[in-house]
């Protein structure tokens, strides 16, 4: 195809999935405070709309409208960049995450991930690597003694897990002998018996995989590694100067890293969009995106029921966790994938 | 197309190198080096090495300036005082910046004897790049590792707190 048909096709694509990542991650807000609701045996939003469901409307509205003020001794450069460099990096790495097996409209073959780069699973750790810039220039830009030590701790959290998180992904890549996201998936083709299904967890990648969800957790500073912005701890951690759509654009970029995290998680560990195809040709071409659809919001779920369960980790209980226990355990799934994978062959 | 890329990024790498000179806070210049870092990753993509690309972000980027970023917030350092210039400095330091940097120019584009070379010929692929890693270059892998050790058992030696001394044992 030409130039100018694969550019089109870009934009539609990049217009798309930002579109349906920005309502997604407005409605995990809403899913996060129902359920969390529920737990705590309360309704959560009911009254804006059936369910509370236009409740990220009115949040969004009240975004735009609340008075946007900076405060008068901060680093004001800074100040304004940090917001914009966490969302941006939380968005970007949408560009890599396939979403189902290629289609074909009109002709063409068109996969549906905005672009499958053979190095994609590092452009996703490279992208979250950046993304603690943001966390680390709000905190000090902010000039106040809460965000300082919030945004201190964050960051260094967000660089100790990184390690951990990369190391739990290397046995993945062992297996699957490329760091391309299509690849992977479809190394996790097919069933073994005709249903048990040849997701990568089944395949050996147990232990790694809750080794990366815990790094991830931890990553994304979310129960029960948020003690940076616990709010009985430092106030609000490295956000507490923000207000409005600052405040907002720190609140989306902590949602769609779930959501990468998430994704991330369904390619890696459990098949990507493989699951029980049926039926008629168009159902066979959309059912891979809702089985897409379905795992991530069980990793949501399971996010936000691990929110409302458990208590969070003193700063030096979370950095001994990180170091002493899930980083030789991460080395020692990669060792032992290496010598299985190497006896094999 | 290629040529227009590799001058884009090659001006901002530059341009960032600059502005780390140039700044007076030193955050601004730790920022700018960030820049410099990403605009060689890009840089490298172009020569179609894409492994070293993308791990010259995650490494050199995304954790070896956040620890500088770090010392500059712990150390809260401030804005760089200005002394007075030297005027001798200004007068041979300005000619013998350009002189030097004709000079290097020159030498390297005269004894560039290779030419150019077409983005993927080289390999860089992770495969072939681990096999050059760990088959015809263990060795030094394994000392650089051994080095860095090192470096880092001295980091922790020098942070640690000195031991207590004994209590002073009573006369009896």
């Amino acid at each position: 195809m030409n130039i100018g048909l694969y550019l089109a096709i870009s934009l539609v694509k990049i217009a798309l999935a930002l579109f349906v990542l920005l309502t997604a991650v407005a409605y995990t807000v809403w899913l996060e405070r129902k359920v969390v609701g529920h737990m705590q045996n309360r309704w959560g939003p009911t009254r804006v709309g059936p369910f509370g469901l236009l409740q990220p409307l009115a949040d969004g509205v009240k975004f735009l409208f609340k008075e946007d003020l900076t405060p008068p001794h901060v680093y004001t450069p800074l100040y304004i960049a940090a917001p914009i460099i966490a969302v941006v990096f939380a968005l970007t790495s949408i560009a890599v995450i396939p979403i189902g097996n290629p289609v074909t409209i009109a002709g063409h073959l068109i996969p549906l991930q905005i672009t499958d780069l053979n190095i994609g699973l590092l452009v996703v750790l490279g992208v979250t690597s950046l993304g603690v810039y943001g966390i680390a220039l709000s905190g000090w830009s902010s000039n106040s003694k809460y965000s300082l030590l919030g945004g201190l701790r964050a960051s260094a959290q967000m660089i100790s897990y990184e390690i951990a998180l990369g190391l739990s992904l290397v046995g993945i890549l062992i297996m699957a002998g490329s760091f391309s996201l299509q690849d992977i998936v479809n190394a996790q083709a097919g069933t073994w018996f005709g249903f048990i299904p040849r997701w990568n967890i089944f395949q050996g990648q147990f232990f790694a995989f809750f080794i990366y969800l815990m790094a991830a957790y931890a990553e994304t500073n979310r129960i029960p590694f948020d003690l940076p912005e616990a709010e009985t701890e430092l106030v609000a951690g490295y956000h507490t100067e923000y207000s409005a759509m600052k405040f907002a654009m720190f609140f989306m970029a902590e949602y769609a890293n779930m959501i990468t995290v998430a994704c991330l998680a369904t390619l890696l560990f459990f098949g990507g969009w493989h699951g029980p195809l049926f039926g008629p040709p168009i159902l066979r071409a959309i059912l891979p995106v809702v089985w897409f659809a379905a795992k991530i919001f069980a990793f949501l779920f399971l996010y936000i029921w691990v929110r409302g369960t458990l208590p969070r980790f003193r700063y030096d209980q979370l950095m001994a966790f990180g170091w002493k226990f899930l980083l030789p355990l991460a080395i020692a799934n990669v060792i032992i994938t290496a010598l299985i994978v190497a006896l094999k062959s | 197309m290629h040529l227009a890329l590799f001058l884009i990024f090659g001006a901002i790498c530059v341009a960032g190198a600059i502005n780390l000179l140039v700044q007076s806070h030193p955050i601004n210049g730790a920022l700018s080096l960030v820049v410099v870092m990403a605009s060689l990753a890009v840089e490298y993509l172009l020569l179609g090495a894409e492994f070293v690309a993308a791990v010259q972000v995650i490494v050199y980027a995304g954790a070896i300036m956040v620890l500088f970023v770090f010392v500059i917030m712990l150390l809260n350092a401030g804005v760089e005082e200005h002394t007075k210039g030297s005027r001798v400095a200004l007068l041979f330091g300005v000619p013998g910046m350009i002189i030097g940097s004709v000079l290097i120019a020159w030498l390297l584009l005269t004894n560039s004897g290779t030419g150019a070379v077409a983005a993927g010929a080289l390999p860089g692929a992770p495969r072939d790049l681990a096999q050059l890693l760990f088959h015809e270059f263990l060795l030094p892998f394994e000392v650089t590792s051994v080095l860095v050790l090192i470096a880092i058992m001295g980091a922790v030696v020098l942070a640690s707190k000195p031991e207590p001394l004994p209590p002073p044992e009573e006369e009896r």
